[in-house]
């Protein structure tokens, strides 16, 4: 049924049809309102059976997710930020023992400085770790991925992480239909599980693998992220064809047909994009969007395959690699070749993205004037004279400390 | 599509103001979307929330920095955050007060705009008569549909009793009515002193 509700509420909710067993999580924004609406459903008793564990940290959610899934539970937990990197060391753990956890990513930028506000950089940290990432550009597609993705994490043994963008999307109260208990019982079998630990058949999981064997484990690891290469858009699929919606799938194309220019960006910034390549569509440019909604696996193909013969390609991403550049461009560029290639970061610790600055960017693009690497309304002059102080004081202090002092003093130029 | 910006402060109701909003738009059939300016929150703080009310799909998510009405919920705010910022000269406002434009020092600010847009109503005067606390957002998105004519007071108050149960939902739609008429009233003035 199609109602007005914030995405964490459609997502608790969405969760909760998926049947999990266990629910373990720690709050951190902007997760929190998913994990309390959750933990409200199975203290009431509308969420059944589940149990929801509280503990002490994200370490330890992680930790009780993997106990769960191993014990042959459907598990699920939520974080964000600062909290994905205090379970790192089980995230890598839940990936490498093959054990189907779904966890919503409530994307968040990571300190220091400390922010709470949205980027990928938490998703970009774990990019290695083994988790399936899909992106949501919406939260009616965020609420539909939870229920792909428990699918497709159960099918290949492999957990998988559900990214929505913190704040804009799990904030946002917009119209979700969500599907009713009978619908994702139809698409969700119950989890059968390919390993287990049951006393009346004792296996046992975790085993030490020392070089004679660690680079086959790892290999058989990424073999099956290739197999969710092809069951990634199959599932999309055969949810599109039960519910009559397209959600999910490995990229999402718009108004590629002749477009010499094409922008790549993963996220709920697409819709931002989509508005500002609209409105130059119209004055006869001939532009396109990709969306990227698989992440890890990378859906090479697919993105050469759209981005092929194309004059220029424009990555918009909200995480970078510092010393190097862009993330997700590297992929894309390793897709693609020798196309012309630039990454424009944006968004970081929740910078809004403007359709005016993303117009700006693409008419310097089209003239030529879009650097490799560029950033989206930097502001260069703060930059320039914190760079001074550097160059002039051998002890010029904590960097944001003066950033934040030099932007809160009033300037000529500002008054 | 019609963008509202409203500003208040942590406690007073600003972001839940912006999601009823945008409940009650949704159900006329309309899309809306709702979201706050995501600060920490802290209570007495300055806070932003936005609604996009619209008759096709809402694809963006920037904030709105072009805002056709500016609700503000707290007179505190004025000279210490840019209220106006963006707003066009057709555009709404509507303040918390029983004062005048001119009374909370906003007389220049006011010529810019037209005089039926500018509304004053006491919301937090009605909140507290008819809900018994000091929250103004109900009260002012009935005076919001007076202004504007986006939603009608009924869904307003749909929204109220979805979002607070029968009885807290009603004593809220009360308030809201009061501003309502208290709105339409002004307005009868407004224009009924443009005729003349």
């Amino acid at each position: 049924m199609l109602r007005q509700i914030e995405g964490s509420h459609a997502i608790a909710e969405s969760v909760a049809r998926c049947r999990p067993e266990v629910v373990c999580a720690y709050p951190i924004s902007p997760q929190t309102h998913i994990i309390e609406a959750i933990g409200v459903m199975v203290k009431e008793g509308t969420l059944a059976p589940c149990e929801f564990i509280n503990v002490e940290s994200e370490f330890a959610a992680m930790s009780v997710s993997i106990g769960a899934s191993a014990a042959g539970a459907r598990a699920y937990t939520a974080t964000a930020s600062q909290g994905l990197l205090f379970m790192i060391e089980a995230v890598y753990n839940a990936a490498g023992l093959g054990l189907p956890i779904v966890m919503t990513l409530a994307n968040r930028a990571i300190g220091a400085p400390i922010n709470i506000w949205n980027d990928h950089s938490d998703a970009m940290a774990v990019r290695d770790s083994g988790w399936i990432q899909l992106f949501a550009e919406t939260n009616q597609e965020a609420a539909d991925l939870h229920v792909q993705a428990f699918r497709l994490a159960e099918e290949l043994s492999v957990p998988v992480m559900v990214c929505m963008d913190g704040f804009i999307l799990t904030h946002a109260v917009e119209g979700v239909d969500l599907l009713d208990q009978e619908q994702v019982d139809r698409f969700l079998p119950p989890y059968e599980p390919r390993q287990v630990l049951d006393p009346e058949d004792p296996v046992s999981i975790g085993a030490m693998v020392g070089p004679e064997a660690f680079e086959e484990v790892r290999y058989l690891a990424h073999l099956r992220q290739l197999d969710a290469l092809d069951r990634i858009p199959e599932i999309a699929a055969e949810f599109s064809e039960m519910f009559g919606r397209d959600s999910g799938g490995l990229v999402r194309p718009y108004r590629l047909e002749d477009a010499e220019t094409v922008i790549v960006a993963m996220g709920s910034v697409l819709g931002t994009i989509k508005d500002a390549v609209d409105e130059r569509r119209d004055a006869g440019e001939r532009l396109g969007v990709l969306g990227i909604t698989s992440f890890r696996p990378f859906p090479l193909e697919a993105v050469r395959q759209a981005l092929a013969g194309r004059e220029r390609v424009v990555v918009v991403e909200k995480a970078f690699s510092l010393g190097m550049g862009g993330v997700l461009a590297t992929d894309v560029a390793m897709a693609i070749g020798t196309t012309t290639l630039h990454t424009v970061v944006a968004g970081l610790g929740g910078r809004p993205i403007t359709r005016t600055a993303l117009l700006d960017m693409l008419e310097r693009a089209r003239t030529g004037r879009l650097a490799t690497l560029s950033f989206l309304d930097l502001d260069e002059g703060v930059i320039a004279r914190e760079r001074a102080r550097m160059a002039t004081v051998r002890r010029s202090g904590p960097f944001a400390e003066n950033v934040l002092r030099d932007l809160g003093r009033p300037r000529e130029d500002q008054a | 599509m019609f963008q509202v910006r409203f500003h208040g402060r942590g406690g007073q109701g600003v972001v839940t103001a912006a999601e009823l909003l945008a409940v009650a738009a949704f159900s006329e059939g309309r899309h809306a979307q709702a979201f706050p300016s995501f600060g920490s929150e802290r209570t007495g703080a300055p806070v932003v929330s936005y609604c996009r009310i619209d008759d096709r799909e809402i694809r963006t998510r920037e904030p709105i920095s072009v805002p056709d009405a500016v609700v503000i919920q707290d007179v505190t705010l004025i000279h210490q955050v840019d209220l106006f910022a963006g707003l066009d000269v057709s555009g709404y406002v509507l303040i918390n007060t029983s004062r005048t434009f001119a009374e909370l020092g906003l007389g220049e600010l006011a010529e810019r705009y037209r005089p039926d847009h500018l509304m004053t109503c006491p919301a937090t005067e009605f909140a507290l008569e008819h809900v018994g606390r000091p929250v103004p957002n109900a009260a002012l998105l009935g005076g919001l549909a007076a202004l504007t004519g986006q939603v009608p007071i009924h869904a307003i108050g749909d929204a109220l009793r979805d979002r607070f149960g029968p009885t807290v939902g009603e004593r809220n739609l009360a308030a809201a009515s009061a501003a309502f008429d208290h709105v339409r009233a002004q307005m009868e003035v407004v224009s009924g002193a443009a005729a003349d």
